[in-house]
């Protein structure tokens, strides 16, 4: 009896012979977000996931795609059927989205980038190929391995192949700009934006459906500014430096210099790098123990650490 | 498929029970002694009545045997009984309302009982963060109801929302009707307060928008009170929608009103909610709460778009555009809040509602693509029509997540191996058809056996690593989720754990 979830792609398995049992790897996708965590040991093999879409039934609003493939490439694709994903689009790769667990400027939008992966198939640190997870877009079926591997870093298993969720392009997107509204009045005024970006000077409010309740969002927004279209229609340029805040921090951005705060989600864009959070020690405890239990021998992106992140 | 006969042997046998008062032995038991120096005496249960009433949960499996039974108020007490527990080497099982329908909550190996009834209050409720601090007992319901005035709800809503609660929904990463377009409680759960099996307090997750590290917050939500307990939970506040549309669509069969679930999605509209109920269903439901379903139609289509009316006006027209195309016979929009609610009522009291045609059921719960339900609906009528037993279909179509319901008298002869039989093939011809063995009940002792069928040894023992991460002795909730054969979970082992004292 053959479980459902075993593998049978020639291409999976000739991916897991080359990461091997023995030495140290690392997964090199686009390098967008490379120094994340610090960087992989000198002596690791640094090895390319393999690329293409598998599988993708616009109907079930699931994708299969293996990690190498660029989120560009996905897009595209997606696009021609009327859907997208949350995974953020800054040049990489969907396995590179999915261990570095960043989400894209939409998260209120699309939904947050941990929820989106509904199927994991990674390489172990034994050379297997496991499965986590399950195709379908609802499950429950034993321990969320997918969860563990987002924002994983490659620490513990390389990342083959991903499904998942996809959501509708919206009929209407249209970027709003206010010199003069409150950034924090805005969730109260309107019921979903997908973006609400700050600098300290303008408000950038991205709101999408169909055109009329788009219309009707815009005017309500008008009852707290002057919100006029954005001319680029396009998110303001990003400083380099990332911080992962609560929503209500945003309030209180003194020092931090340049800067796009993402209003109701926490994300700071800023010239200055975030410092290291404090690490609860019982979660550290068991993020230990999680790691030796993967990978007993530590050959998997060795040098780089979940809890040195957060700095990239 | 034959059902596993191990399974099947160790859910009927009944291990413990019965109504007597505690004993001598027992109260004098070094575990109890040091359980009620923690807590007051009368928050730690022994007496037989409270044992065998937490023995089981709303699953149709036999009861296990519980240990004693605490009702802590407080992180720290909980803190105190794991303590306890590890130091006498012995197993702990929190429960809520013990809602569950796959037997997470029974209590195996006499473990100690850790009710979280007690901690129900709603702490903080955190509008600059949309979310709100609840302890682990809050009624699912409540929290909802209390969140209502404030122009917010807590979003998934299972059937048994009315008395499930948050930690059970945490537990069992719970969905309901309205999690196709809000997403099951993961999406909902931004941190958590744990107590690990060896006592420690973590803080798993966080309210920043990327917390740092593993996502522990994921690999404990649903995993079944295996990982240890929680204590205090930030669920994510949803605003309220401006306005909703219910609409009932009829249809001849059931097949037309699966397919027009996925020509709905295929369309790029994801509503709030896509209900199927058919025909037997819907009339067992009109007998009994007069909701106003069609009771001549062979399947309806429950479907509710919410948010900006402009929005939904658009959606709703298209959805009724949809089910004409795929056969609709009439497409009802719910005029007003009393007609909306009495649909939902009816909707929610199904399995209520099957009480009159016979005394027991077994409700089932498996995922298919959604292009696939027609045809696995076909093959489930099938499958009880060869056990000669009657299936009645009423499920969240739009997630294609299948809740056949199998109606029985367990009195008969017999009918209880049917029903099993009949269960383990309904299984698999949703995992033949591209499915997974559970949407939102989870695992619990239901499906250990048929973990297998769906996960090679290596996505299995990679799923006892994460476990071990949390509880490298196993001890909390022992003999769930992972199949047997692993190392947590050795039900042999787990009965020969005290059952001199305790059974």
């Amino acid at each position: 009896m053959t479980a459902a979830l075993t593998s049978t792609d020639p291409v999976l398995d000739a991916f897991a012979s080359e990461v091997g049992s023995d030495d140290a790897v690392a997964i090199g996708g686009n390098r967008t977000r490379w120094t994340i965590g610090g960087l992989p040991s000198a002596d690791a093999r640094i090895l390319p996931a393999p690329s293409g879409i598998v599988d993708y039934k616009p109907e079930e609003m699931t994708v299969t795609v293996r990690a190498g493939t660029t989120v560009a490439d996905l897009h595209g694709e997606l696009a021609a059927a009327g859907q997208r994903t949350g995974l953020p689009e800054r040049g990489g790769t969907v396995g590179g989205a999915f261990a570095v667990g960043e989400n894209g400027l939409y998260p209120l939008g699309r939904g947050r980038l941990r929820t989106a992966l509904l199927q994991v198939r990674y390489v172990s640190a034994e050379g297997e190929i496991v499965t986590g997870g399950g195709p379908t877009v609802k499950n429950v079926s034993g321990f969320d391995i997918p969860r563990l591997m987002v924002g994983s870093l490659g620490t513990l298993g390389c990342i083959a192949e991903c499904i998942i969720r996809t959501n509708p392009i919206p009929a209407v997107s249209r970027w709003f700009i206010s010199e003069d509204a409150d950034p924090f009045a805005v969730l109260s005024t309107v019921l979903h934006p997908s973006a609400v970006l700050w600098d300290g000077l303008a408000t950038h409010v991205l709101l999408e459906g169909h055109a009329p309740a788009v219309e009707g969002e815009a005017s309500q927004l008008n009852t707290i500014g002057t919100f006029t279209p954005s001319h680029t229609q396009a998110p303001p340029a990003l400083p380099p430096e990332r911080w992962s805040l609560a929503p209500a921090a945003l309030r209180s951005l003194a020092d931090i210099g340049s800067f796009v705060a993402s209003i109701g989600v926490g994300t700071v864009w800023a010239d200055t790098a975030q410092p290291l959070r404090p690490v609860d020690p019982a979660v550290a405890i068991v993020s230990e123990r999680m790691k030796a239990n993967f990978d007993p021998t530590g050959r998997l992106n060795p040098g780089r650490s979940v809890m040195n992140s957060g700095t990239g | 498929m034959s059902v596993p006969a191990d399974l099947y042997n160790r859910l009927k046998v009944r291990l413990g029970g019965g109504t007597h008062a505690a004993t001598e032995d027992e109260i004098a038991d070094p575990l109890v002694v040091e359980l009620r120096a923690a807590l007051d005496a009368d928050r730690v249960k022994m007496d037989g009545a409270q044992r065998s009433l937490l023995s089981r949960d709303a699953s149709v499996f036999d009861g296990g045997v519980s240990g004693p039974v605490c009702f802590p108020e407080t992180t720290a007490e909980v803190q105190a009984i794991m303590r306890i527990a590890e130091k006498h080497r012995r197993g702990v099982v929190p429960r809520g309302a013990g809602t569950g329908l796959a037997g997470g909550a029974i209590p195996l190996g006499a473990p100690v009982v850790i009710v979280v009834t007690k901690m129900n209050a709603v702490l903080d409720v955190d509008f600059a963060n949309r979310i709100a601090w609840v302890e682990p007992g809050v009624v699912n319901l409540d929290l909802t109801r209390h969140l209502q005035p404030m122009g917010f709800h807590f979003a998934p809503d299972p059937s048994s929302q009315q008395v499930c609660t948050i930690g059970g929904n945490v537990a069992n990463n719970s969905g309901g009707p309205h999690c196709l377009a809000y997403g099951v409680t993961n999406a909902h759960v931004q941190a958590i307060e744990v107590v690990l099996p060896n006592g420690d307090i973590a803080m798993l997750g966080g309210l920043d928008a990327e917390p740092q590290g593993y996502d522990l917050r994921g690999a404990f939500i649903g995993s079944e009170g295996t990982l240890g307990i929680c204590t205090k939970v930030a669920v994510t506040i949803t605003p309220n929608a401006p306005a909703v549309r219910t609409m009932l669509l009829s249809f001849d069969t059931i097949r037309d009103a699966a397919n027009t679930v996925s020509a709905v999605v295929a369309a790029g509209i994801v509503p709030a909610a896509m209900e199927v109920m058919d025909q037997r269903i819907t009339v067992a439901v009109e007998n009994y709460v007069h909701a106003g379903y069609p009771v001549d139609a062979g399947a309806v289509l429950l479907a509710e778009v919410d948010g900006l009316e402009a929005d939904i006006a658009i959606d709703a027209d298209r959805i009724a555009e949809i089910g004409r195309e795929q056969g609709a016979t009439e497409v009802r929009l719910a005029a007003d809040d009393e007609e909306r609610a009495a649909l939902w009522k009816g909707r929610k009291t199904a399995f209520g509602a099957v009480a009159q045609i016979a005394p027991d059921y077994y409700l089932h719960d498996t995922v298919v693509p959604r292009g696939k339900l027609a045809d696995v609906l076909d093959e489930i009528y099938a499958i009880a029509d060869r056990h000669d037993l009657l299936v009645m279909n009423v499920f969240h179509a739009g997630d294609g997540n299948l809740h056949p319901l199998l109606v029985f008298d367990k009195r008969r002869d017999g009918v209880l191996d049917r029903v099993h039989a009949a269960g383990a093939e309904i299984l698999e011809a949703s995992i033949a058809a591209g499915g997974v063995l559970s949407g939102e009940h989870g695992i619990g002792v239901e499906k250990q056996a048929y973990m297998d069928r769906l996960f090679a040894p290596a996505d299995l023992d990679h799923q006892n690593r994460l476990r071990q991460a949390f509880d490298p002795t196993c001890r909390a909730n022992p003999g769930k989720v992972i199949p047997m054969g692993h190392s947590c979970a050795d039900i042999q082992a787990l009965r020969a754990v005290p059952t001199g004292v305790w059974g």
